[in-house]
C-alpha cells in the first residue's frame, strides 16, 4: 500500500544533447594522442553495462611523454603572472557552467549516479571549485603571511570514480592556481568527464602541457608515482593504495597528499530534530549510493530513541526509489562496477555471518546492470567488521549508546578520521562533540555537505592534506 | 678540605617520572679526555612503547587545557630554566662546546621557550578561517592537534635544538615522545627536571636517551604514533622513516637544518607542521 502512493511515473533526462566520441586518445601535451603501445579498454555504463565508448589505456612509455610535456610547460607557467593564470581557470569554470548539462548527463551515464545529484552537485560544485581557485592565484602572497609560496613542478594527480569531474576539479584548480603543471589520471571506470574536461581545457586556450590527461587503470598510476621527473603526488582513493603510495615515493624528493578512507560516525541524541535527522541520515548513507568517502556509515543511535528512529529510517528507506540514473525520480542509482559490487555483496554476507541482522528495503531492483538495496544492520558491535571496514556502499551499520563519553569513544574508535556527524538541538552538546570526534570534517545537523570554499581532508588513516578553501592551497605550494 | 662532587645520576624521563631503562642497559657518555661524565640510560623499544601509552593517555587533557595554560606552563618552563641556566651551561661544556657558544645557546633555548609560550593564544587566529560557503551553512575551519608526536631530536645543539623542536609541538595541544640527542644526552635530562618542575603535566613530554639505530623505525612504525619529526641528514634513516611512517599513515617531518639559532626557527608555521585542519558545519536556516 504504501509503495503503491509513492509511484511516479518516468522522468529521464534526454541524452540526444550530449557529444560522445566512440574512442578517446589521451590528452598530452594539448593534442589527443594515440597511445604509444595503441592499447584501449572500454568504459561502460554500470545501469545497462552496456559499452559507452573505448578509452586509451597510457602505459609507462605515455606517460613519460605526458610527464616531459608538462616540465617543459612549467617553465612558462610558472612565471606566467597570477593575474594571467587566474584569467584561464575562470575561462575553465565558465566553460564548464556552459555545458553543465551535457556534463551532467554524461557523468551519470558513466558512473550510474543520479541525475539530480550529478546535475544539483558535482558539476556545479566542480564549476565553483575552478571559479573559486582562479581568484587566488594572484593573491597567493596574502595565503601565507611573511612567507613566498613556490609552485612545486609537476604534480601527477589519481582520482577516484565516485565523483570523476569533481574530483578532478578538485586536484587541478588549486595545482593550476599556484602554478603548478599536471598529469592526471581519471579512475578507469570513469573517464570520460576528465576527457570532456580535457576538451574544453583545450578551448580554454590553456598552454599546452600545462594539462595532461592520461586514462588506464592502476599501472598507469603506478607509473605516475614512480616516474622521477613528477615533483609531488595528490591521490584521493583507498587507505591500502594510500600506503602503497606514501611507502613508494619515501626517500624521494616527491611531496605527498592523500585522501584516503573513513567509516564516518554520525550521532543521534534523543534531543534530536528527529525527522530531519532521519533524512540526514539517509543522506549520510545512502548519498551517491554510498560511494562516499567521508559517507556517515556508521549510525550511532541513544538508546532511548533507538526502535523510534530505526523504524523511521525503514520506513524512509522504503521510499527510496532505486532504478535508472538518468531518471529525475532516482534517489539511488548503479553501483559503480561489477566489482565494487561483488566488494559489497561480499561485506553483506560478512555481516551476516558475524550474526548482524539485516534489513533491506523491498525495492525492485533492475536486471541488467549493477545494483544494490538500501541497507542496514542491526545488532553489530564495535568489532564487527562491517563496523570497522569501509564498504563504499549503501550499508548502514547500527549501533546503540547511553552516553556521551560512550559515543566519543566509540566514534574515535577506527583507524580512520574523515568524517562525522552529530544531530542534537543542544548546542553546547554541538560544540562537545564536534571538538572530540577525531576528524577531518564535523557536519552538525546536516551532512554531506561540500563546497570550494571549505577544506575538505582527513585525520589518521584517512589522510593527510585538505582540499578546499584557504587550506587547499598549501598542497601544491613550496617555500624557501 | 676536599669534598668530593656528588654526581647526578641521569635517567629516562616518562610520564613525569624519572624510571632506569626496563632493559638494564646504560651507555657511556665521556668527556674530550676520555673521563666518565655519566652513565645513561640506553633505552630500549618497550621503553618507547611504554612512553606512547603514557603520551596517548595524557594527550587529550593537555589538548583541553585553555591556550592562556598552555601559555603559561611554556612561559614557567623559561623561567624555571632562566634560574637554572648556569648549569645547563656547564654541561653544554663538558660535553664539548665553548663556553661562548654554550652561554649563547642557552640563553637562545630560553627565549625560543618564551617565544613559542606567547603563540599558545594567537597561532590559532592565524590559521583558521570561516569559510563563506554558498548554501546556508555556518562553516569554520580551526586546527586540531594531531595527537602523539614522536621526535628525533638534533644531534648538535642539544638542548636548543631540543626545545626548539618541542615547544611547536607541546603548545599545539600535541604530546612527544623524544629521543635526546645520542652523542650530547645530558641537557635533555637535566631539562626533564625543568619541565618537571614547571607545572607541565606528566606525560604531555617524555624523554628517552639511547641509540638511534635501535629506536628509529620504532618511532616511525608504532601504530599509536601520528606524528613523527626527525632532525638530521641522514638519508638511509630518512628513507626507513618514510616506508615505516606509512604503515598508519604518519605524518613525517625532516627538519636537515644544523643551525637553530637562527632567527628562520621562529614561526607559528613550526606549530602548523603537528596539526590537523578540522572543519565544521552547521545549518543558518531554520
Amino acid at each position: 500500500m504504501f509503495k503503491a502512493s509513492w509511484a511516479y511515473d518516468e522522468a529521464p533526462e534526454s541524452t540526444n544533447h550530449i557529444q560522445l566520441k566512440k574512442k578517446y586518445d589521451l590528452y598530452i601535451d594539448g593534442k589527443f594522442t594515440k597511445p604509444v603501445k595503441g592499447q584501449y579498454f572500454d568504459t561502460i555504463d554500470p545501469s545497462t553495462n552496456e559499452i559507452i565508448a573505448s578509452v586509451a589505456e597510457a602505459t609507462s612509455e605515455d606517460i613519460d611523454k605526458a610527464v616531459e610535456a608538462a616540465k617543459k610547460a612549467f617553465v612558462g607557467w610558472s612565471k606566467l603572472s597570477g593575474k594571467e593564470r587566474g584569467k584561464y581557470i575562470f575561462r575553465i569554470a565558465r566553460l564548464i557552467q556552459e555545458r553543465a548539462r551535457e556534463f551532467a548527463v554524461i557523468e551519470s551515464l558513466d558512473g550510474g549516479k543520479p541525475i539530480r545529484e550529478s546535475r544539483d552537485i558535482d558539476i556545479p560544485l566542480a564549476a565553483n571549485h575552478f571559479f573559486y581557485y582562479a581568484g587566488w592565484a594572484d593573491k597567493l602572497a596574502y595565503a601565507f603571511p611573511n612567507r613566498s609560496p613556490k609552485p612545486i613542478g609537476v604534480v601527477g594527480q589519481i582520482i577516484p570514480w565516485n565523483f570523476p569531474l569533481l574530483m578532478a576539479a578538485w586536484k587541478l584548480a588549486p595545482a593550476l592556481a599556484t602554478g603548478n603543471t599536471i598529469v592526471l589520471k581519471p579512475a578507469e571506470t570513469t573517464p570520460l568527464t576528465a576527457l570532456k574536461l580535457a576538451e574544453i581545457i583545450h578551448e580554454s586556450g590553456l598552454p599546452k602541457g600545462v594539462v595532461n590527461i592520461v586514462t588506464g587503470a592502476g599501472e598507469t598510476g603506478a607509473a605516475i608515482v614512480n616516474h622521477p621527473n613528477v615533483d609531488k603526488i595528490a591521490f584521493t582513493g583507498s587507505t591500502n593504495v594510500g600506503k602503497y603510495i606514501q611507502k613508494a615515493i619515501a626517500g624521494t624528493h616527491k611531496k605527498l597528499t592523500l585522501e584516503l578512507g573513513g567509516k564516518g560516525a554520525n550521532i543521534i541524541f534523543e534531543d534530536a530534530a528527529i525527522d530531519q535527522a532521519v533524512e540526514g541520515i539517509i543522506n549520510a548513507i545512502f548519498f551517491n549510493q554510498g560511494h562516499v568517502c567521508c559517507a556517515g556509515s556508521r549510525l550511532f543511535v541513544q538508546e532511548s530513541i533507538a526502535n523510534l528512529v530505526i523504524d523511521k529510517l525503514k520506513n524512509r528507506m522504503e521510499t527510496l526509489i532505486v532504478g535508472n540514473p538518468l531518471d529525475k525520480n532516482t534517489d539511488i542509482g548503479a553501483i559503480n562496477s561489477k566489482k565494487q559490487l561483488q566488494t559489497i555483496e561480499n561485506y553483506i554476507k560478512i555481516g551476516l555471518n558475524e550474526g548482524g541482522e539485516i534489513y533491506q528495503a523491498d525495492c525492485k531492483l533492475p536486471t541488467k546492470g549493477n545494483w544494490c538495496a538500501p541497507t542496514l544492520f542491526l545488532n553489530v558491535s564495535q568489532s564487527h567488521r562491517i563496523v570497522q571496514e569501509e564498504i563504499f556502499g549503501p550499508v548502514l551499520a547500527i549501533q546503540t549508546f547511553r552516553t556521551i563519553d560512550e559515543v566519543i569513544e566509540k566514534a574515535n574508535n577506527t583507524p580512520y578520521g574523515l568524517s562525522a556527524g552529530v544531530w542534537t538541538q543542544n548546542g553546547a552538546k554541538i560544540f562537545h562533540l564536534t571538538q572530540k570526534l577525531k576528524a577531518g570534517v564535523v557536519w552538525a545537523n546536516t551532512f554531506n555537505k561540500f563546497d570550494a570554499t571549505s577544506p575538505f581532508g582527513g585525520t589518521k588513516e584517512s589522510g593527510f592534506g585538505r582540499e578546499g578553501g584557504l587550506h587547499g592551497l598549501k598542497p601544491y605550494v613550496k617555500f624557501d | 678540605m676536599s669534598r668530593l662532587a656528588i654526581q647526578k645520576t641521569y635517567k629516562l624521563y616518562i610520564g613525569g617520572k624519572f624510571p632506569r631503562s626496563e632493559s638494564g642497559r646504560f651507555y657511556a657518555i665521556n668527556d674530550s679526555k676520555g673521563n666518565l661524565i655519566a652513565n645513561m640510560c640506553l633505552a630500549s623499544r618497550k621503553d618507547f612503547r611504554n612512553a606512547v601509552v603514557i603520551a596517548r593517555n595524557a594527550q587529550s587533557s593537555w589538548a583541553n587545557s585553555s591556550a592562556l595554560n598552555k601559555g603559561q606552563i611554556l612561559y614557567r618552563i623559561a623561567e624555571m630554566l632562566e634560574g637554572r641556566k648556569e648549569q645547563f651551561i656547564a654541561e653544554l661544556i663538558a660535553q664539548g662546546e665553548t663556553a661562548e657558544n654554550a652561554k649563547t645557546e642557552v640563553l637562545l633555548a630560553i627565549d625560543r621557550l618564551v617565544y613559542f609560550a606567547g603563540w599558545s593564544d594567537k597561532y590559532q587566529q592565524f590559521f583558521s578561517c570561516i569559510n563563506p560557503v554558498s548554501s546556508a551553512h555556518f562553516n569554520f575551519s580551526v586546527l586540531e592537534p594531531v595527537g602523539v608526536v614522536a621526535v628525533i631530536a638534533p644531534e648538535k645543539q642539544s638542548l636548543l635544538g631540543l626545545i626548539s623542536v618541542i615547544a611547536p609541538a607541546i603548545v599545539g595541544g600535541n604530546t612527544v615522545i623524544v629521543l635526546a640527542s645520542e652523542s650530547k644526552p645530558l641537557s635533555a635530562i637535566s631539562f626533564a627536571e625543568v619541565l618537571n618542575s614547571s607545572d607541565v603535566p606528566g606525560g604531555v613530554v617524555n624523554i628517552l636517551t639511547g641509540k638511534k639505530e635501535e629506536l628509529v623505525n620504532q618511532f616511525a612504525s608504532h601504530m599509536d604514533v601520528n606524528s613523527i619529526i626527525y632532525c638530521g641528514a641522514d638519508e638511509p634513516l630518512m628513507l626507513s622513516i618514510s616506508e615505516l611512517a606509512s604503515n598508519n599513515v604518519k605524518r613525517t617531518t625532516f627538519y636537515k637544518k644544523n643551525d637553530w639559532a637562527s632567527d628562520s626557527c621562529e614561526s607559528p608555521y613550526f606549530i602548523e607542521k603537528t596539526q590537523e585542519v578540522k572543519t565544521t558545519w552547521h545549518p543558518t536556516e531554520i
